[in-house]
C-alpha cells in the first residue's frame, strides 16, 4: 500500500518494542464480537491508475461549465479563476498546514487571514469581518443567531428575495421558530419587508442582488429596522457585484454575509465555499468564527495570532457563540490571492464586464417572443418568464447542450406562480455566441412547445 | 490612487525590515504595503457601464483593495507560504487531528472538470456521474460504519455533529419527547460536543471520567432519565482509549429512550477494523479532512459526513442521492438543508479517491498502523514520560501524557511544546483533555515511517532529560528558531487590531 511506510518487519520489530505479540493484541480493549473477523466487504487496494480510471469515468458523467452555453446561476458562478490562484494553494506550505494555533510557525496562514479579513471588510463596507464561515448559508444562519444575541429580541424576518436554500437552511438551523418570519418568494421584487418590522424585530435579512437579480434598497431597509431597535443582515451572492454596488456597511448594513465562491473558488458541484462575515466593530464578541489579529512577538517583531477566542467552542464550550471550528481556511486563501491579483482596477473592471455581459443576455431575451423580462434592475442575473413551464424547457435545452439557467420551481416547487420563470447568469466567461444560441434554442423550444 | 501614502516601505517601521531582506527572512510586508489600487495581475477589458439597470445603486464608497502584478503575487504568497510548517515538510504529532499525508492524486482527481466545473443547480441529468460518486461514497460510509444512512452534506466537524443531532432532536419531537432537553458529555469531550448541544438548545450535563480515563457506564445510568435526549461519546475517546463499556452504554441510552451520539473525529484508530454501527452508535460524523485524507488547508474547509442509525435515517437531512436520484427538498420526517447545495463535493471526491486506493484492506492497515505508531510512541518515552491510565494497557491511535514528569523543573507543557518547535516539529496537541494535567496528546497517524518516529522519540527523550537536568531556559525562550517567537496573545486580545489601517498620512510639505 503505497501510502503506509511499515515493511511486515518493521511493524514485528515495533510490536517487540511495544510487547504486544500481535497487532490485534492492541485492540484488547474492543468487546471481542465487535472486532471484525474479516475484512469489511469492499473492495481491495488499487494502483494510482486504476483509480485515476475510475474517478474519470465518473467526471465523463458528467457536463462541465466548459462544454457549451452556460447561464447557471443561483448562488454559484461561473467566473475565470486566474492560473496563479491553484497553484499557489496547492503549495504544501498553504494545503497540508493546520489550523494555526501554533502561530509561531504559521505566520503564512495567519498573515494570509488578517490580509483576508481586511479584504472583506473593504469590500462589505464593515468595520470588521472573520476569518470565513463555511459558505453564504450556513454564515446567513449565524448573522441571524448573533442578530439574537445581540439585540435580545426573537423575531426574524427574511425577504421573499433571500435565495431559497439560504431560507432553508435559517429554518433548519431554527427548527422553524414561531419567531421567524419568511415571506413569500417576490419574483418581481415586489413584497415590502418593510412593513412587517416591530418592535419584537431582531433583525430583516434582505439579499441584494436577490435571487432574482434585483438590486434592493439597503438604505431604506437599514433606515426602516434602526427605527425599530433591530438589525440589517445584508446577504450577498455574487461578490463580484460589489465591485460595481455600493457597500452594504455604507448604507447602513450592520452585519454582511457572503458567499465568496465568485473570486478564486471553482463551482465544484455546491462546495467546498466561503462563507464572509463582515459587522460592526461594537459587534465582534458576538460574531461567531475564528478572528485573526495583529500583534508583536517576544522581540517585538510584528506578528499575527488567532484571537478573541472567548468566543470560540474549544475555550467557552457550550457557552460558545457558535460550535464551528474548522472553517474554509483554503477557499479564503484562494479568495485573497484571487482578489489580491484583481485589486480594486482589477474588480471594477470585472464587475463592469459581468454588467456588461448580462445586459447582452437580458436584451436577447427580450427579443424572444413570448419571453418576459422580470428585472428593472440587476447585476449578472435575471428573472424570465416563459408562456409555459420552465422546468421542462430547462431541459430540453440541455439536450442542445444549452445550460439556460435554472428553473425556479427546482428550489421553490410548491408554488405555481414560479413554475413558468427562469433565473439566469451571465458572466465574463459568456461570449455573444453562447446568448445567440440560448436565443435560438429558447425561440424554438417555447414555439415547438406552445 | 494610491494605497499607501507613504509610497511602498523602504526604511522605517515594523514593515520596513520585511521588504528589504532576502527572501529567505522570515519577514513579508502586508499585501497593502506593497500593492496599490491600480496594479492588477489581471488584464481585463475596461468596458463603460450605463447605469440604465443599476437603480443609483452604484458603488461610491472606495474599495480600496491593493493589487499586485502576477509575478508581485506569486512571490508574495510562495514567501507568506514559507512561514507555515506543514505535514509535507514534518512530522505533525497533533492528537485528535489526524494530520496524515495528502495524496496528491487526489487533487488531480478534484480538478477534474467533470467535478470541479459543474454547478449545483445544472439539470440533474447532466450530473448523473456526481450522483454515483456521491452513492459510492455513501456506500463506503455507511459499510465502514455498518449504518443505515448517511447525510453527506455538512461542511465540517461541528457542522456534522449539529446534523446529527438535530435528527436525533427531531426523532424526539415526532415521538412526542420534547421534555427531552438534556445532553450528557463526559467531561474529555472535543469542546464542539457541549457547543453542538448548546447550540440546539439543550442543557449540557457533565460525566466524570473514572481513574482509568473511560467513561463510568455506572455514572451514565445514574445519569440517564426521562429528561435525557442523548449522551455524545467519543470513541475512541480523547485519552486514547477504546471505550470498553460502550456496547453497555449504549444499551442503557436506548433503554433509557435517548439516542447515542458518537463524536467519530478518532474514527482512522477503527476504521475497518470495528463498525460503529455494531457497537449501537445512533448517529456519528466522520471527518474527511482527518480520517480520509482530504487536507486541512491552514483551517477547513472541512467535511463532515454524519452516518445515521435505522432509527434516525428518516430524520436525515436533505439533499441525498436515493437509487440514483437526488432528492432535494424533505418528505416526510426528513429534515430540511443544513447547508445550501450538496455540501462539500470537493471532499467528496479526495476522500472516494484515498477509499479506492486504499481498499478496504488497506484502510484496516492503516488503522492498525496508526494504533501500531502511537503504542510505539508511548512505549518509547513511557519510561520518562508519565503516563496517565498506564492500568488502560495499550492505547488506541494516539498517547497521552501528563507533565508530571515536569515537575519542579520550571517547565510548562506549553514551554516543551515550543522547545519542540526548535528541534523542527510541530508541538503535539496540549492541554487537551482537560481530564488530565497539562495534558501532552501525540497522535503520529499512520503516515510516518518507524526512521521518523524513532527521531521523534529521541528528541522528546532528549528535551526530557534537558527539562530535568535543569535547563529550562532552553523551554522558556523558545522558539528561537521559528519564524517569530512566542507572540503577545493578551496584546492582541486586548487590542484587537483586526484588518490593516493606513498609516497616518505624512504632513503635506509647503510649496
Amino acid at each position: 500500500m503505497r501510502y503506509l511506510p511499515h515493511s511486515a518487519a518493521e511493524r514485528a520489530e515495533m510490536l517487540a518494542v511495544i510487547g504486544a505479540k500481535s497487532a490485534e493484541e492492541l485492540f484488547g480493549a474492543v468487546p471481542r464480537h465487535a472486532l471484525l473477523t474479516r475484512p469489511v466487504d469492499l473492495p481491495a487496494h488499487s494502483p494510482e491508475f486504476l483509480v485515476e480510471a475510475r474517478m474519470r469515468a465518473m467526471a465523463a458523467r458528467n457536463r462541465a461549465g466548459a462544454d457549451g452555453p452556460f447561464f447557471v446561476g443561483a448562488g454559484a458562478y461561473r467566473h475565470h479563476v486566474p492560473a496563479t490562484v491553484d497553484h499557489l494553494i496547492q503549495r504544501s506550505e498553504w494545503l497540508t498546514a493546520y489550523t494555526p494555533y501554533q502561530p509561531e510557525v504559521s505566520q503564512g496562514t495567519l498573515q494570509m487571514l488578517f490580509e483576508f479579513q481586511t479584504q472583506v471588510a473593504h469590500l462589505t463596507g464593515m468595520d470588521v469581518a472573520n476569518a470565513s464561515m463555511y459558505d453564504g448559508s450556513t454564515a446567513t444562519a449565524e448573522a441571524v443567531l448573533m442578530a439574537r444575541r445581540l439585540t435580545r429580541k426573537d423575531r426574524i424576518i427574511l425577504s421573499g428575495g433571500l435565495h431559497p436554500h439560504y431560507r432553508d437552511v435559517v429554518h433548519t438551523y431554527l427548527d422553524n421558530s414561531p419567531n421567524l418570519v419568511s415571506l413569500p418568494a417576490s419574483p418581481e421584487g415586489q413584497g415590502d419587508i418593510l412593513d412587517r418590522i416591530d418592535d419584537d424585530t431582531a433583525a430583516i435579512v434582505i439579499q441584494t442582488p436577490d435571487f432574482f437579480g434585483h438590486l434592493r434598497d439597503v438604505k431604506r431597509a437599514a433606515d426602516a429596522i434602526h427605527a425599530k431597535g433591530g438589525l440589517l443582515i445584508v446577504v450577498v451572492t455574487e461578490v463580484v457585484s460589489l465591485g460595481l454596488l455600493e457597500a452594504p456597511g455604507a448604507l447602513g448594513a450592520d452585519i454582511v454575509v457572503c458567499e465568496g465562491q465568485s473570486i478564486g473558488n471553482a463551482l465544484n458541484f455546491g462546495g467546498p465555499y466561503v462563507g464572509l462575515m463582515a459587522t460592526r466593530k461594537e459587534f465582534i464578541r458576538q460574531m461567531p468564527g475564528r478572528l485573526c489579529g495583529e500583534t508583536v512577538d517576544a522581540d517585538g517583531n510584528r506578528g499575527f495570532v488567532l484571537t478573541l477566542s472567548t468566543r470560540e467552542q474549544h475555550i467557552r464550550r457550550e457557552k460558545a457563540t457558535s460550535n464551528i471550528c474548522t472553517n474554509s481556511g483554503l477557499c479564503a486563501l484562494a479568495f485573497s490571492i484571487h482578489m489580491s491579483l484583481l485589486g480594486e482596477a482589477g474588480l471594477t473592471r470585472l464587475a463592469r464586464l459581468n454588467h456588461s455581459r448580462a445586459a447582452a443576455l437580458a436584451k436577447a431575451l427580450r427579443a424572444v417572443p413570448g419571453v418576459e423580462l422580470l428585472n428593472k434592475t440587476f447585476f449578472n442575473e435575471m428573472t424570465i418568464r416563459l408562456p409555459i413551464p420552465a422546468a421542462p424547457v430547462i431541459e430540453i435545452l440541455a439536450e442542445a447542450d444549452v445550460l439556460a439557467g435554472v428553473p425556479v420551481s427546482r428550489l421553490i416547487p410548491d408554488d405555481p406562480a414560479v413554475d413558468n420563470l427562469i433565473v439566469l447568469a451571465a458572466t465574463e466567461l459568456t461570449t455573444d455566441a453562447d446568448i445567440d444560441m440560448l436565443a435560438t434554442c429558447l425561440n424554438a423550444a417555447i414555439g415547438g412547445a406552445a | 490612487m494610491s494605497m499607501n501614502t507613504q509610497g511602498r516601505p523602504t526604511g522605517t517601521g515594523t514593515a520596513s525590515a520585511a521588504a528589504t531582506g532576502s527572501s529567505l527572512l522570515p519577514n513579508e510586508p502586508l499585501l497593502f504595503e506593497i500593492g496599490d489600487t491600480e496594479h492588477s495581475g489581471v488584464d481585463l477589458p475596461d468596458v463603460a457601464v450605463s447605469g440604465d439597470f443599476l437603480g443609483g445603486f452604484e458603488r461610491k464608497s472606495p474599495l480600496s483593495l491593493a493589487g499586485l502584478t502576477e509575478p508581485e503575487a506569486m512571490r508574495h504568497y510562495v514567501r507568506l507560504s514559507r512561514l507555515n510548517y506543514s505535514i509535507d515538510s514534518g512530522m505533525y504529532p497533533l492528537g485528535s487531528c489526524t494530520m496524515k499525508h495528502n495524496p496528491r492524486l487526489n487533487e488531480k482527481m478534484a480538478r477534474l472538470p467533470g467535478f470541479a466545473d459543474i454547478h449545483p443547480l445544472q439539470p440533474v441529468s447532466t450530473v448523473k456521474g456526481a450522483l454515483e460518486l456521491m452513492s459510492e461514497l455513501a456506500h463506503w460510509l455507511m459499510t465502514l460504519t455498518n449504518t443505515a444512512a448517511v447525510c453527506l452534506t455538512p461542511k465540517a466537524g461541528a457542522h456534522g455533529e449539529m446534523a446529527g443531532m438535530m435528527a436525533i432532536r427531531a426523532a424526539h419531537q415526532a415521538t412526542r419527547q420534547n421534555h427531552r432537553n438534556v445532553v450528557l458529555v463526559p467531561e474529555s469531550a472535543h469542546g464542539t460536543n457541549p457547543a453542538t448541544a448548546a447550540f440546539l438548545g439543550y442543557t449540557v450535563k457533565a460525566i466524570p471520567a473514572r481513574t482509568d480515563g473511560t467513561v463510568d457506564v455506572e455514572a451514565v445510568k445514574a445519569a440517564l432519565g426521562s429528561d435525557i435526549a442523548a449522551i455524545m461519546l467519543t470513541n475512541p475517546n480523547t485519552c486514547g482509549l477504546f471505550e470498553p463499556d460502550i456496547i453497555d452504554i449504549a444499551k442503557a441510552v436506548h433503554d433509557a429512550g435517548a439516542y447515542f451520539y458518537c463524536d467519530g473525529a478518532n474514527f482512522n484508530a477503527i476504521m475497518g477494523v470495528v463498525r460503529p454501527g455494531d457497537l449501537g452508535i445512533d448517529a456519528m460524523h466522520i471527518n474527511l479532512h482527518k480520517t480520509f485524507s482530504t487536507p486541512h488547508g491552514g483551517g477547513g474547509p472541512g467535511a463532515g459526513p454524519v452516518v445515521l442509525s435505522e432509527a434516525l435515517a428518516p430524520f436525515a437531512p436533505v439533499p441525498f442521492v436515493r437509487d440514483g436520484e437526488l432528492v432535494e427538498h424533505p418528505e416526510g420526517t426528513h429534515l430540511g438543508r443544513v447547508t445550501a447545495f450538496n455540501g462539500q463535493m470537493g471532499m467528496y471526491v479526495r476522500a472516494l479517491t484515498y477509499m479506492l486506493s486504499h481498499g478496504g484492506d488497506g484502510l484496516a492497515q492503516a488503522a492498525k498502523d496508526a494504533v501500531l505508531n502511537a503504542n510505539y510512541v508511548k512505549a518509547r518515552l513511557g519510561d520518562v514520560f508519565s503516563v496517565p491510565f498506564a492500568e488502560a494497557g495499550f492505547c488506541m491511535h494516539e498517547a497521552l501524557f501528563d507533565d508530571s514528569f515536569l515537575e519542579g523543573s520550571g517547565v510548562t507543557t506549553l514551554d516543551f511544546a515550543k522547545a519542540l518547535i526548535d528541534e523542527g516539529y510541530h508541538p503535539m496537541t496540549m492541554y487537551f483533555p482537560l481530564v488530565v494535567h497539562g495534558a501532552m496528546l501525540i497522535e503520529p497517524t499512520e503516515s510516518e515511517s518507524r526512521q521518523t518516529l524513532d527521531h521523534f522519540c529521541e528528541t522528546m527523550l532528549d528535551l526530557a532529560a534537558d527539562a530535568k537536568a535543569g535547563n529550562a531556559e532552553r523551554f522558556t525562550a523558545a522558539p528561537t528558531r521559528a519564524p517569530r517567537r512566542r507572540l503577545d496573545e493578551t496584546r492582541a486580545a486586548r487590542q484587537p487590531k483586526l484588518k490593516w489601517e493606513a498609516p497616518q498620512p505624512l504632513p503635506q510639505a509647503a510649496e
